[in-house]
């Protein structure tokens, strides 16, 4: 039996509305009891943690991650990934399948969820949608979902036929998970490089239009509607990064409706806009693309007021020499799990006024619930024992030669963070300590 | 906050106009006057000893030699490096190429690329002055800087010095591929500078509206005509460019349509503007954007436009190398 002990800390979950100082007793993993402080006195504990100052939250939970593990491994492996994860906060993460292979079956999920690996922290995984992710063919959702599969999505592509997404819809309706869509028409994107507008003009690249994002999400609901009104399924449609104002509004007014459509927001699509990508920083390259500030201000209204459900990092690493190319030849995507939290605190706590509590929602109650997970994402007794301890008030800079993921390429260098992360524990472990 | 930006441009580098002050410009203009009157045993001293490597990514025909000549003429070696018969071929990359010729000895770097940025990039990476002969959509310094020697020397001004107001009252109009154009580029977000007024013309493919950009907080900035005859009407200087059919990608345009609403053709010019003159950048296709007779014509400065090519490059070589002359 192994106990830990953590003490006089400021327990913060959003799931139960909690916010009070308190000490919280781990047991085999799990969150044994909570008591006020000094609660457990007189308790022979194995070990014991002086949180004073520091929150307690449920460990963050990224629902969009790339670990590049089967294939790529000179990006990032399982092991690495996690371990970023870990000293950003994070104790669940998810993912995504674009791996060489594909991971578009029950074979290649088990052999990325295996112990084997040496996942840090929990780890989940959305396979592909279609096989080999191409866009036709519907993977085995049935036996996916029973090997452990929490979505479906053919991340950093489309699925672009009408047929074929519904199709995938519908599936993933019958199992009970989201289809997880990276909304982009690729037929208007062809060679594109960022957002389109005065910028990509001044700098000679051709620009992703804002109605490459929305006509895919304004399509896809629109097959959600079609689907509940003749398949009497109510099919749950989850709308990865989110980077524009007008895919958001579609989204509010779909909710409205009252379908079934959650989405995600990237911090650095609150965080920067196409500005960042000055001097052809390739580090400043992602898709979709850094946007106009009317944009980022638009996703910030839209974290602030509930239309989007959490925040994820979409972390994707890419080697140095993958990066140090023509703009137009650099790969898509930054590494995200380690400024995260520092991210969001400083900018929706801190310039935006959003509560403590409600940035911490955005990253475990919240994400918690689109995975359907009951027992991670809170503070409450029985449940595992997740959790981030961290100073809410400590100011620093990142560092990315720091960086404990394989791949530096963040366009956050040097940038200020608000929260210090002392502790990350997953399932009783301790993770990560600073 | 950038960490693959840290390193810092070599300060004789030239990767886009947006870098020059106004004194900068006055400079090279000056540089370029001094050069010219310069006897040619005595231009042949100022890089006596210097490598300076030539790196072409694309084809070209008067960027590429005038570069050229004009290194050889101060004296220096070249070395010419395309795209095609070298280790690119192979797949060797941008930095590599570069790293590989500042090991070889060059001081310096001409690069002319398809891709917008690829100078940062290899100015990034080697520390060396790079000198952007042409990247992508974005941009081609030395062009509009032989422009604006060929404006100022035709149009009677001062074209040994810069000032905000070198152009004051003259009207240059670009008209045509202004999309793909980096020779537009580059001009629209020079001349302004100078106290031109810049009016971009051509149809809504080829000229976005986000190409009022390009002057945004410059002098009285850049406005767009669709109307060439209007635009015409109002020039001082008619700049034509071509349709850069392997940048169209997927652009669909009617050539037919084009050639009506927008070349240039001598009824046109003796309508509109019987007194513009008549630039180009080449290479130009006759009959399409332009009219045979309108290049060879009175009005033409194309030729001229050649020539003070060779001069401004001289003037570029010698600033990159912190040379003398």
């Amino acid at each position: 039996m192994s106990e830990l002990l953590i003490r006089n800390a400021r327990l913060l979950d959003p799931a139960a509305g909690l916010d009070q100082p308190g000490d919280l007793l781990v047991r085999d993993g799990r969150i044994a009891a909570m008591e006020a402080p000094g609660g457990f006195a007189g308790l022979e504990v194995q070990d014991t943690m002086d949180a004073a100052g520091m929150v307690l939250a449920p460990g963050l939970i990224d629902i969009h991650v790339h670990l590049r593990e089967p294939g790529q491994t000179w990006k990032e492996t399982i092991a690495t990934g996690t371990r970023a994860a870990a000293a950003g906060g994070f104790t669940t993460v998810v993912a995504m399948p674009n791996t060489v292979p594909v991971n578009d079956s029950v074979e290649s999920l088990e052999w990325m969820l295996a112990p084997e690996r040496g996942a840090k922290v929990h780890l989940l995984a959305m396979p592909a949608a279609t096989l080999g992710s191409m866009g036709e063919t519907l993977s085995d959702y049935e036996a996916l979902a029973r090997a452990g599969a929490v979505g479906f999505t053919d991340d950093g592509k489309p699925v672009l036929e009408d047929h074929v997404m519904r199709a995938a819809l519908v599936a993933a309706a019958r199992v009970g998970l989201p289809m997880s869509q990276h909304a982009e028409d690729t037929r208007l994107t062809g060679g594109c490089s960022m957002n389109a507008g005065v910028v990509a003009f001044r700098l000679g690249l051709r620009g992703m239009t804002v109605e490459a994002e929305s006509k895919i999400v304004e399509r896809d609901i629109q097959l959600l509607r079609d689907i509940e009104a003749s398949e009497h399924l109510r099919p749950h449609l989850h709308v990865q990064h989110v980077s524009t104002a007008k895919a958001l509004a579609a989204i509010r007014e779909a909710r409205r409706q009252g379908l079934h459509v959650t989405c995600e927001a990237a911090p650095h699509h609150f965080t920067l806009t196409e500005a960042a990508v000055a001097g052809y920083n390739t580090n400043a390259k992602m898709n979709p693309p850094l946007r106009a500030e009317q944009d980022r201000v638009a996703v910030v209204e839209a974290l602030i007021d509930g239309t989007v459900d959490c925040i994820a990092t979409d972390h994707a690493p890419h080697a140095a020499h993958e990066k140090e190319v023509e703009f137009e030849r650099a790969p898509n995507g930054i590494t995200g799990l380690e400024t995260a939290l520092g991210l969001a605190l400083r900018v929706l706590h801190r310039e935006h006024g959003l509560p403590l509590t409600r940035v911490l929602a955005l990253m475990s109650a919240q994400p918690a619930a689109i995975l359907q997970l009951k027992d991670r994402g809170r503070l409450a007794t029985g449940s595992y024992a997740d959790f981030v301890l961290f100073d809410p008030d400590a100011e620093w800079s990142f560092a990315a030669a720091k960086s404990v993921s394989k791949s530096k390429n963040t366009p956050f260098d040097q940038a200020p963070m608000l929260g210090r992360i002392h502790a990350t524990i997953s399932e009783g472990r301790i993770v990560y300590r600073s | 906050m950038h960490s693959n930006l840290d390193t810092p441009c070599h300060p004789g580098s030239l990767l886009s106009v947006q870098h020059l002050t106004v004194s900068e410009v006055g400079d090279i203009l000056a540089a370029t006057a001094r050069m010219d009157a310069m006897p040619q045993d005595e231009l042949a001293r100022v890089l006596r000893g210097r490598t300076i490597a030539l790196l072409f990514y694309e084809s070209s025909t008067r960027t590429r030699t005038s570069f050229e000549l004009a290194a050889k003429g101060l004296g220096a070696t070249t070395t010419l490096v395309s795209d095609k018969s070298s280790s690119i071929e192979k797949g060797e990359s941008l930095k590599d190429t570069g790293l590989t010729l500042r090991a070889l000895g060059a001081e310096a770097i001409v690069l002319r690329h398809n891709l917008s940025g690829a100078p940062e990039l290899l100015a990034r990476m080697t520390g060396l002055p790079v000198l952007n002969a042409g990247d992508g959509m974005h941009e081609h310094p030395s062009q509009a800087l032989l422009d604006l020697r060929t404006i100022l020397l035709r149009l009677g001004r001062d074209a040994t010095a810069a000032h905000e107001r070198s152009l004051e009252g003259v009207t240059v109009v670009i008209t045509g591929d202004i999309r793909h154009s980096r020779v537009a580029r580059s001009n629209a977000m020079l001349l302004p500078r100078l106290g031109a007024r810049v009016i971009l013309c051509g149809p809504e493919e080829l000229l976005p509206v986000e190409a009022l950009g390009l002057g945004v907080g410059l002098g009285v900035g850049v406005e767009i005509e669709r109307d060439f005859d209007r635009a015409l009407a109002q020039a001082d200087v008619a700049m034509m460019l071509r349709i850069q059919k392997e940048r169209l990608a997927g652009l669909s345009l009617d050539l037919a349509e084009y050639i009506a609403g927008y070349q240039l053709s001598s009824e046109r010019l003796a309508a509109h503007a019987p007194k513009a003159l008549v630039m180009h950048p080449g290479p130009m296709i006759r009959g399409l954007e332009i009219a045979g007779e309108v290049a060879d014509g009175p009005q033409s400065a194309i030729e001229e436009q050649v020539r003070h090519g060779l001069s401004i490059r001289r003037a570029l070589l010698v600033r990159a190398l912190g040379a003398a002359a």
